[in-house]
Formats: C-alpha cells, structure tokens, sequence
C-alpha cells in the first residue's frame, strides 16, 4: 500500500516538475499560431518594417518599426539610468555598508520590487511628468525621457539584488589574496571583486533590461503613447507593450488587428527569450 | 593623468557609492511618502466599504479590494501546490540531465515573459478557447502561471537549505524517499516556502497587465458572487481612475494608490520579517 502511494505522488511530483516546459511551449505555440495566421493575411517584411500603425484605418496598416523604436528609446534610457547606480549601490550594500545598514537595505530593495506598476505610473504622472515640462519646456511632458526615468526606478531592485549575489559570491580567497598584497579595501574591491563578479553583474543588467522592456501599465500612463518614430528622446513614444494592452480592449476577437497584436507579443516574447537565456547562461558561468 | 593617493581615491569612491545608494533609494521613498501624505485623507471606512459612487468619482472601492482579493487567493491556490511540487522534483528526484536542464531553462524563461503577454495568453487560452469568459477563475490562473517561476524558486531555496545529514538519517532508518520529504524535508523548509507564497501574494495583487482582458471590468454594479464572474480589481481601477475618468477628485485617486501600496508592502514586509526572524531561530 505504501509502495502505490509514494508510486502515485512521485509520479504527481513529476508532472508538477515538467509544467514549467508544458507553459513554456503553450505560450510560444498559441502566440505562434495566432502570429501566423496574422503573416498570412499581412507581410512579415511591412509588419516589422513599416512605419506605420494604423489599425483602424482602410487599408489598415501594421507597421511595428515606430512602435520597436519607442521600446528601444525607453528601454535604453532606463538602462543608462539604472545601470551604473544600480551597480554602485549594489557594490555599497555587499562590500562597504556595516552588517545592520546592509540587511535594512536589502529589504528596502526587495519591498521596493514589489511596488505596482500602475502606483508608479500614477506618481509619475502627477509629479515627474509636469516637472519634466516645465523644466525643458515642452509642449507635454509625456515623454520617452519621463518613462525611461520611471522605469529605471522598476529595473533598479532587480539589478541590485542580483548583482549584490554575483558580488558576495566572489570567493574570500581571492580578497584575502587582494589584501594580503597591501591593496586598499577599495583597490580590491575594483580590481578583484568586480572583475570576479562581472559575469554576473552583466546577468542582473540583462535581466533588468528584459523587465523594462516587458513593463506596460507604467510605460503606457507616462510616455504619451504617440506611433510615430521620435527624434528625439524628449518626445512622446509608444511602445509595444503599451499598444497591446491600449487597443486589445477594442479589437474584434479573432479579427486582423487581434491577429496583430498577438504577432506583437511574439516579438516581445522573442526578444526577453533571447535576454533571459543570455542571461543565465552568464549566471551559470558566474557560479564557477 | 593625476594618480591619487589610494587613501583618498578609496575615500572619494565610498562616498561616490553611498550617493548612488542614496540615489536608489530616496526617490522611492518620495514616491511613498507623497502617496501616504496626499492619499491619508481620503481613506475613511465608508471610502473602504462602499461601491462607488458618482461615476467614481465619489470614492467606494469595496468591489476592487474584494475582486483582488478574490482573484489572489483563487490564483495562489492554483500555484502553490503545483510550485511546491515542482521544486520538491527539482530539489528531491531529479538528476543533473537534460530534462532538468530544460526544465531551468523554462523556468528561467517563464520569469521573463513580459505580464502583457500573459495576459494575451490567457485571453488566448483560458478566456477565449476555454471559453471561460473574462472572469475571476481565468485571471487566476493566468496570474498563477505567472507566479509560478517565483515560487518554485524560493521554495526550492528553502527545501535546500534543509541540510543534507536529516535526510541520510531519515533514509538510513528505513524510511522511503516520500516519507523522508514528506516528515522531514517539508515541515523544516515550511517558514521559507511560506514566506515566498507571501511574497508572490503581495507581487501579484499589484498586477494590473495580466488581468487587463482576463479579469478586470470598468465596472461591476455588485460584489463577486462566483468565480465565473468579471470583477473589478485595485489596481485596474487605480489605472482607470487616473487616466481615463475627466473630473476625478485627486484626493481619491491618491486614497486608491495608498491602499493598494499599503496592502501590497504590508504583505512583503511581514514576509520579510518573517524570514529574518525564521534565519535567526532555525534548528541547524
């Protein structure tokens, strides 16, 4: 009797196991097949290249590049933002900060990751988005410039924690070797810790930069959601995961523009794929 | 090029890292207080425990609190026991081989997907092949498959920190292998995976994306009566409010945002809290 029990739950413990695959493929393969129904009745090449997103137009047209342009200016931004300050902070937290400063500010971090997208988004609007405006006197200040600032403030408790892993990884040994040398605390800390931990620390960035890309309610409240390329990083964008979720709510279902906004989010699903597996691949590397 | 004395460099750089610090963390703490400062005055028991009024615009948001609440419980109800399973698989059974290598690798993947691409998916699957309509039962479990890479992950952080010596004695005693998991292994990981479903409780309350056209509604004249229902959820509503409602009064947007930050960093912190508190006291 024991025997079929533990037999029937480690076979339940395994199906649970191999779930992760089954979503996995699930959600590539239903966008797949939403997006290919979409290429049939539009061409791929005017799909990514085209300039314009008309949906509701006649003919429509589903021109992504102004919307892939508008990811790219906001996502950009962020990371310039967010990178070296979420680095650095790290660096502080792992290597200077006394125990008690270092475990408050983990925490702090951690409840920092958990504040919605849309509280974000709202704050930005009342506050950072008038400012922004006023200060580099625009027409509005729902800019590419306003969203990137937001987001790096999203990207930054992912950056920090993971980096400050990557940081406390590095083994004593190779500290102690810095030290026993005759380097100050912060000769070792440059040289030796950072270039240890590199590996990992670009995986936190890459991470980062694949949430920033994927965050919609913040991005579609701040950035002023305009389909047009910019020229500039002070002019309204939209990306593509605002359009998705602005327009999914007006579309026929099982209709072109549906169809076009699925094929969306196999871009979108592509591009964080190829992010996140760079990304562990150089965590795997790190942990050597 | 000027060389410093690496004395003073180290000092510059300490003090250059603290301001990047500072950097990080003052402007959430703005973004909070300012919540907390404008939002306190709208928060009064009847704000809490009507249904809205005046297009809204008179405050009410006791259908939102109960949809979110609703969808979260229906959500990590699904996902716990399917994370816990997972992780005691990766944890427990299986070997370093190709299939649990695809199986990281899915998990990995699955953390990365963007929210508004779960949210399609459930649209795509749960609401429209399943055809169980946009309600409180398919935003769950396109929250729930969501949540699932962050529970496998801490859970399986806690069942490892189990140490290695209970599990030999359990076996050497003739114990099977689930009876070892089951008495020995799970009670002593039981604060950390609790803590983590915590932690994935507050994150998922704050999700607006992937309830967007799987659960959310503009408006919803009565409470949630079944799982089939369409609810009104915090923080969809919190996005209507502050964008799409001409006229609307800030005090009660402001009011609306600090109730769901409050319930989502509540949450954490007790999760964290717990945890530190589980570090220090643990039995090994």
């Amino acid at each position: 009797m024991r025997r079929i029990i533990d037999f029937t739950i480690e076979k339940i413990i395994f199906l649970c196991g191999i779930l992760s695959i089954v979503f996995v493929v699930l959600i590539f393969g239903f966008l797949l097949k939403e997006g290919f129904a979409f290429f049939k009745d539009y061409n791929i090449v005017n799909f990514v290249s085209g300039k314009f997103w008309y949906p509701t137009s006649d003919p429509a047209q589903f021109g992504i590049l102004s919307l892939i342009v508008g990811s790219l200016f906001v996502t950009v931004g962020a990371t310039i933002i967010a990178v070296p300050l979420g680095v650095m902070s790290a660096l502080y937290i792992s290597e200077i900060a006394p125990k008690g400063v270092r475990d408050v500010l983990k925490s702090f971090v951690e409840l920092m990751a958990a504040i919605p997208s849309v509280v974000i988004g709202f704050v930005g609007m009342v506050t950072l988005v008038p400012l922004v405006r006023t200060l580099f006197d625009l027409p509005t200040g729902l800019t590419a410039f306003s969203g990137s600032i937001m987001l790096a403030f999203m990207a930054m408790p992912t950056i920090v924690s993971i980096s400050e892993d990557a940081i406390r990884s590095v083994p004593w040994s190779y500290k102690e070797g810095a030290l026993a040398l005759g380097a100050t605390r912060w000769q070792m800390i440059r040289r030796i810790v950072l270039k240890a931990a590199m590996p990992g620390i670009i995986a936190a960035v890459m991470l980062g930069i694949g949430r920033v890309i994927g965050e919609t309610m913040a991005v579609m409240m701040i950035t002023g959601n305009a389909a047009h390329i910019p020229n500039t990083i002070f002019e309204p964008v939209r990306t593509m995961t605002a359009t998705i979720a602005a327009e999914m709510g007006e579309t026929v279902k099982g209709g072109l523009h549906y169809r076009a906004l699925f094929a969306i989010g196999l871009v979108l699903f592509i591009i964080t794929f190829i992010v996140n597996f760079i990304a562990d691949l150089l965590l795997g590397k790190s942990k050597k | 090029m000027i060389k410093l004395n690496p004395k003073l460099s180290q000092k510059l750089s300490y003090v250059l890292l603290f301001c990047a610090t500072c950097l990080v963390i003052v402007p959430v703490t703005v973004i909070i207080f300012i919540i907390v400062k404008n939002g306190a005055s709208a928060i009064t028991w009847e704000f809490l425990t009507s249904m809205p009024k005046d297009g809204m615009r008179g405050g009410g948001i006791l259908p939102a609190i109960l949809g979110t609440l609703s969808i979260v419980v229906c959500a990590i109800s699904i996902a716990l026991p399917i994370g816990v399973c997972a992780a005691i698989y990766l944890n427990e059974y299986a070997k370093d081989n190709l299939l649990t290598r695809i199986i990281k690798l899915a998990i990995v993947n699955l953390a990365g997907v963007p929210s508004v691409v779960y949210g399609l998916f459930g649209l795509g699957i749960f609401v429209m092949l399943l055809k169980l309509g946009v309600s409180i039962i398919a935003g769950a479990l396109t929250l729930a498959i969501m949540e699932l890479p962050v529970i496998i992950t801490t859970a399986r952080g806690a069942l490892n920190s189990v140490p290695y010596s209970f599990r030999e004695v359990s076996l050497s005693l003739g114990v099977s292998r689930w009876q070892t998991i089951q008495y020995i292994v799970l009670p002593n990981a039981l604060p950390g995976i609790l803590t983590g479903a915590i932690l994935s409780i507050a994150r998922i309350s704050g999700e607006t994306a992937p309830i967007l056209f799987t659960a959310a509604a503009f408006y919803v004249p009565h409470l949630p009566r079944s799982v089939f229902d369409q609810v009104m959820a915090l923080p969809y509503h919190l996005y209507i409010i502050s964008t799409q409602i001409p006229g609307m009064p800030k005090n009660i947007i402001y009011g609306t945002a600090l109730v769901l930050l409050m319930l989502v960093l509540s949450m954490s912190l007790v999760a964290i809290i717990a945890r530190l508190y589980f570090r220090k006291h643990r039995k090994w």
